[in-house]
């Protein structure tokens, strides 16, 4: 573990009033000296948000420039500001930047010395606040203006929010120098719903079905991300065979949406006929998880306690029955995409993202690992089953869309063989268990960290003495990884931008909740 | 070996699956909407531009796969186009965003008529598990005319494909 990161969780409490990570109620030098953490590079920054009259910073021991022997341990570090006003994190730690443009849309907080006062999610639609407790008023972004880009010749292309495909909404605003894009910048929150307004007073149930559809695409990892956080907090036990079937889906999960995005990136280099046989084998993962769990994408299935639905002896078969089709036709693809040079010219060295500024932004997932970050949440910091699990992390030094495509299929096979694994090691038993009642009149606050298709998606929530839904945050792994779009899409012509694009997948609805 | 596999090719049934009959629901609500000079003019074929109107991916996840060897929903005469102009139906999902509106409303003013609105999913009904909040509009009738309802969360492939098809069916 790293000296600052150490020192710093030295002075946190552990296990009070959260769970299963050390908390420190921070005094602005503390805060300042956590931010000052951050810009040496000492820790990663793992969640940024607010709360009435208070923001938190999660902090990660990961891979950084300085860390030593990273445990990926969290520690989350909570600065009251019942004046409204806390200093920048932004200011010394540019990744910082939206996450605090964010508190302050949705707060009314300010973060003094922010570099960027712009609004982020806030386009000045939300005529009222109502269920989002402490609210600023709203209303108060107007003309948004983009960044100036000065030079002789150039044009600016607006692209969305709606855009041309089957995607989700957000703007793009480039500015290019013929063909050659000078510079990206990015207008996000069209999709943003008030899910953590929704979430407060939420039952149980509700707060895991919004969980689930926080990004649906990984309904599963943020399924089991709230259910995570909320066993830690009320310290409920899950039975084992739970914690296997959770893994089983997670793994479906990963397969179904890398097949597709292997798909679509090639098809975005009209090299279409991989996006058919992708397509062919992506439905065969969702009529498997139809079959197996009675939803095609598993919403709802796993829910705080343990999951919602049990494999059964049929649902092993089918399982098995998909493992081998995918194993049989997975080589054959990943062979296809390595002969065709055609494609490969487009994806060899387009959009690439240089490996400090992954570190940097603590960028997870296929983009970082494609850039050399050894890092996936099910290994740092670890969770049941995948501490019992051999598997080493597909790591691709390249950074660009090519080295992206290929850590996905890599990482398909490994899911294929956790999840044989995890059939062979499935224990018989219950699937479910009760949610621990609460012992006093203390509110209850559990973290937890998960790692996702496309990387690791934090969670927090605090619970109220009725074990309803205080609060509830969760941070998706885009937020570190749209920023990063803008830089690697520089001096790459405007037509590989879907490929870019494509190859990072970010996603809107996570990220603008 | 390779010829054994193209052999293989040769021989292997196609994936696509028959056609599911259009949606009883989804007739008797077009029945009820939707003008009957103006199906007739459609024909047999619709051009749709989808629009996230604030969903959380998951209906974007299921429509694309209207477009895989499964359902192949170009068999039918009903392809995606890029833009609004060259769109006969618009399928939206989401409960509507207040971010997303504007964006909405210029889309559809951006189509030509006769057009007709699908609304997918259960939140783009009523704004769904999302209603209430300060963000959402709470469905897309409440921001532009629908003719069409397809429920689920997010509908299957065969859901979608029995909706559209109750479209076309009923256009024709």
């Amino acid at each position: 573990m790293g000296r600052t990161f150490a020192a710093l969780i030295g002075r946190a409490t552990r296990g009070t009033d959260l769970r299963p990570w050390p908390r420190l109620h921070a005094d602005v030098e503390g805060w300042l000296r956590a931010a000052g953490g951050l810009r040496d590079g000492a820790y990663g920054l793992a969640g940024y948000w607010g709360e009435p009259g208070r923001v938190n910073l999660a902090l990660i021991d990961i891979p950084t420039e300085t860390a030593e022997a990273p445990t990926g341990g969290l520690c989350l570090v909570s600065l009251d500001c019942p004046a409204g006003r806390f200093p920048s994190v932004g200011a010394v730690f540019p990744p910082a930047i939206r996450l605090e443009r964010t508190i302050c849309d949705l707060h009314g907080m300010r973060a003094d010395g922010n570099p960027d006062p712009r609004p982020w999610l806030d386009h000045g639609c939300w005529r009222a606040r109502e269920g989002m407790p402490g609210a600023a008023p709203a209303g108060r972004a107007t003309d948004y203006p983009f960044l100036p880009v000065e030079g002789e010749s150039l044009h600016r292309i607006p692209v969305g929010p709606v855009h041309a495909g089957i995607i989700e909404p957000g703007h793009f605003r480039f500015t290019c120098s013929g063909e050659t894009v000078v510079r990206l910048e990015e207008r996000l929150g069209y999709v943003h719903k008030g899910i953590e307004g929704l979430m407060a007073g939420a039952s149980l149930e509700r707060a895991a079905h919004l969980a689930g559809r926080v990004s649906g695409d990984s309904t599963v990892a943020y399924a089991l991300a709230f259910a995570q956080a909320v066993e830690a907090a009320t310290q409920t036990v899950v039975p084992e065979r739970a914690v296997w079937l959770r893994a089983l889906m997670a793994e479906l999960e990963r397969i179904a949406n890398h097949l597709g995005d292997i798909g679509a990136i090639c098809n975005d280099a009209a090299f279409s006929i991989m996006l058919a046989h992708c397509g062919v084998l992506r439905e065969r993962v969702l009529r498997a998880a139809a079959l197996c769990f009675g939803h095609r994408l598993m919403m709802d299935k796993v829910i705080p306690g343990g999951v919602a639905a049990d494999l059964t002896t049929d649902g092993r078969a089918v399982i098995e029955g998909l493992l081998a089709e995918v194993r049989a036709r997975l080589p054959e693809l990943a062979g296809l995409y390595d002969k065709t040079t055609s494609l490969q010219d487009r994806t060899v060295g387009t959009g690439h993202l240089r490996p400090d500024l992954a570190r940097r932004f603590g960028c997870g997932g296929v983009i970082g690992r494609a850039s050399g970050r050894a890092v996936d949440a099910r290994r740092l910091p670890g969770y049941p089953p995948y501490d019992q699990l051999p598997f080493d992390i597909p790591v691709a030094e390249a950074g660009d869309v090519d080295a992206r495509v290929r850590v996905r299929f890599a990482e398909v096979v490994k899911s294929l063989s956790l999840i044989t694994h995890a059939l062979a090691r499935m224990p018989a038993g219950p699937v479910l268990a009760t949610i621990s009642p609460s012992d006093g009149d203390q509110p209850a606050e559990g973290l937890a960290l998960v790692e996702g298709f496309r990387g690791d998606i934090l969670l927090w929530v605090r619970l109220r003495p009725d074990r309803t839904v205080d609060r509830c945050h969760a941070r998706d792994p885009s937020w570190f990884q749209w920023p990063l779009l803008e830089a690697v899409i520089e001096g790459n012509i405007v037509a590989d931008f879907p490929l870019c694009n494509k190859s990072f997948n970010c996603s809107y609805s996570g990220h603008d909740l | 070996m390779r010829i054994i596999r193209h052999l293989r090719t040769l021989l292997d049934a196609p994936l696509t699956e028959a056609a599911p009959p259009a949606a009883d629901a989804a007739l008797a609500e077009l029945a009820g909407q939707v003008d009957a000079a103006a199906r007739q003019r459609l024909g047999r074929s619709l051009s749709i531009r989808e629009v996230d109107a604030g969903s959380c991916n998951g209906c974007e996840l299921e429509i694309h796969a209207l477009n895989n060897a499964f359902y192949d929903i170009e068999r039918f005469g009903i392809r995606f186009v890029a833009s609004p102009r060259h769109a006969d139906v618009l399928l939206v999902t989401g409960p509507v965003t207040r971010n997303m509106r504007e964006a909405l409303e210029r889309t559809y003013v951006a189509t030509p008529s006769p057009k007709w609105v699908v609304a997918v999913g259960d939140c783009a009904v009523d704004g769904g598990l999302f209603a209430g909040s300060y963000a959402v509009e709470g469905g897309v009738a409440a921001v532009i005319p629908v003719d069409l309802h397809i429920r689920g969360c997010p509908p299957t492939p065969t859901q979608l494909l029995a909706g559209l098809l109750a479209l076309l069916g009923s256009s024709r």
